[in-house]
């Protein structure tokens, strides 16, 4: 495609909708404070208490969850086109299940910080790394069976987790609910998602028309001269690290990998070249606006922000989708 | 016509789950000519023309690509040549009709462009040519079975190769457009210097649209040559084990079953 007249108009628009919510996200909660005092926190004015709030509490959790939001929906969108499946998202084919199950026994074992993020990062790959040989077997894999393989494997995943749950008692098991529904009060490292989400762009980019290719379908990729097998291992490997990274940091956020890459698709298309950059402001956005709501809305109570975009994504979604002409 | 060939096969053998499919198969196709295929099903006419696509390595023999065997050029330098049009069109994500046609420029454009104008205007014509016109902007899943047939070989009249290997381009198609699509895929071997390569499963349009013909009558048991030589009453009815009949009429032969 030619740079699309509406590549022009979504790129600032998202852009600009990142921007409010970073300012939305700054300003809101106990102490809450106008964009402008927002302003001049970060640039270094202000008063000692805001420049606290903004820069040290604020700041830092805003970039994470905004990261997070970003590298999920840049996950679902990949995988998407892995198994040309519009119906796949970050987790289904396990990722989350394994690091759910490192975190979650870290937990159990009555470990906190650090080491439940670490548990659930070596969950994650733990994840990855069986599925892929398991799918993988002799030689090549098919979407329906890598799809049957993760499915299986996260089904796996999910009776440990139940049995884990059915044996804590009181506060572990709380804290493993919230770390289930996705939580950003947990202690994380605020550049590291960051930093993943800005280089697995630069490196995706420059494939984007690849993936468009692929969509179309495997042998008709290869018969327009596209490296299928080396690209969707990288597409299998690149979107799987995404998601351990988000999903460590914050747990197991429901619905931004799905639903982001699909509002994209039903909007602005299905180029890849638009809708990767376009999944990762979006969805690092929405992410940002449900993780503000959720420790504004009943505070001083936190919610898990995976039932806050849950609230805020599925009526948004069911709206566009009827809006959609034609079959999807 | 003369020339060096554009596509060979030497000595290809293909198996396919224990099934030989053709043995010790020489092939040479140069510009200008057009080979049908011609078999019963689950004789292996698929699976030929993508080992000829490269996408499966033969059991023995090798193809050739204007004399260099495909397994020393690259995928991209191959797709440049070489347009496959698939039997059935696999799962895909949701794309519109024109982004669909515009996958054909993939292989002819540099890895960091995007596509021009002038691709955009290759697209639209091939969509022209196939009878697409106005549905650019269409969702793919919105066709028909004929229509997403037309756009898949819009598709590959965007790749514009050298070399067209078409399974069943006629399958889905009506009347008009059977005639209308191989007369123009015809056309431009002709005069445009490219070579083709379809399976087909009307006698009537190989003997009408093909200069050769390939039959395959299992077991890896082939005969080929020039399409008035092979095509015969008697050879048809041993390839469909089904009796066929040649009748004459003004502009040359048919054949019916029975």
């Amino acid at each position: 495609m030619q740079p699309h007249p509406r590549l022009l108009i979504w790129l600032p628009a998202l852009v600009l909708l990142a921007l409010v919510a970073f300012c939305l996200s700054l300003g809101v909660g106990s102490t809450p404070l106008s964009p402008a005092a927002v302003w001049q926190a970060i640039s270094g004015h202000g008063d000692e208490l805001s420049r606290m709030v903004v820069l040290q509490l604020r700041l830092p959790r805003a970039m994470d969850s905004f990261a997070v939001g970003g590298l999920l929906a840049l996950s679902g969108a990949l995988m998407q086109v892995l198994l040309r499946n519009p119906l796949a998202d970050p987790y289904i084919l396990g990722v989350s299940g394994g690091a759910a199950m490192g975190a979650l026994s870290a937990l159990f074992a009555g470990l906190a910080g650090l080491w439940v993020n670490g548990a659930a990062f070596a969950g994650a790959l733990l994840s990855i790394l069986v599925v892929f040989a398991l799918a993988h077997g002799r030689g090549g894999w098919t979407p329906t069976r890598l799809l049957l393989t993760g499915i299986a494997i996260a089904a796996g995943w999910g009776a440990l987790i139940s049995l884990l749950l059915v044996l804590s008692s009181g506060p572990t098991m709380q804290a493993m609910l919230f770390w289930l529904m996705g939580d950003f009060s947990y202690q994380s490292s605020d550049w590291l998602p960051l930093v993943v989400i800005f280089a697995g762009l630069l490196l995706w980019l420059p494939f984007a028309r690849h993936l468009n290719v692929l969509a179309r379908g495997e042998t008709l990729a290869e018969a327009l001269g596209v490296p299928v097998r080396p690209l969707t291992l990288a597409i299998y490997i690149g979107a799987s690290l995404f998601t351990a990274v988000a999903v460590t940091q914050a747990g197991a956020i429901g619905f931004v990998g799905l639903v982001v890459p699909h509002m994209l698709r039903l909007t602005i298309g299905g180029d890849h070249r638009r809708l990767l950059p376009a999944a990762a402001l979006a969805g690092g956005s929405l992410l940002l606006v449900a993780d503000t709501l959720a420790r504004s809305v009943a505070a001083p109570r936190q919610l898990p922000v995976g039932v806050v975009t849950a609230a805020v994504g599925v009526p948004l979604f069911l709206y566009l989708l009827n809006r959609a002409r034609g079959p999807l | 016509m003369n020339g060096a060939p554009l596509l060979e096969a030497n000595g290809l053998s293909v198996a396919i789950a224990g099934k030989q499919v053709c043995r010790e198969l020489e092939l040479s196709l140069t510009a200008g000519q057009s080979l049908g295929v011609l078999g019963s099903n689950g004789v292996g006419k698929t699976t030929l023309l993508h080992t000829l696509a490269g996408l499966r390595a033969p059991a023995t023999g090798e193809v050739r690509l204007q004399e260099m065997p495909l397994t020393q050029l690259s995928r991209r330098s191959v797709a440049q040549r070489l347009g496959l049009l698939m039997q059935q069109p696999e799962d895909s994500l949701p794309a519109t009709v024109l982004e669909t046609a515009l996958i054909g420029r993939h292989p002819h454009l540099d890895f960091w462009r995007w596509e021009s104008h002038a691709d955009v205007a290759i697209a639209r014509r091939a969509l022209r040519t196939v009878g697409l016109e106005g549905l650019e902007q269409r969702s793919q899943t919105a066709l028909s079975g004929g229509e997403r047939r037309r756009l898949a070989l819009a598709t590959v009249l965007v790749q514009d190769p050298l070399v067209f290997l078409l399974d069943e381009p006629a399958q889905q198609l009506d009347l008009h457009h059977q005639l209308s699509l191989l007369g123009l895929l015809k056309q431009r071997v002709e005069s445009a210097g490219r070579a083709l390569i379809m399976s087909l499963h009307d006698i009537n349009l190989a003997a009408r649209f093909c200069s050769h013909a390939l039959l395959m009558f299992g077991e890896g048991e082939c005969l080929q040559g020039p399409a008035d030589a092979v095509l015969t009453a008697e050879n048809l009815s041993r390839l469909y084990h089904t009796p066929v009949n040649a009748v004459s009429w003004p502009n040359g032969r048919a054949f019916v079953a029975g």
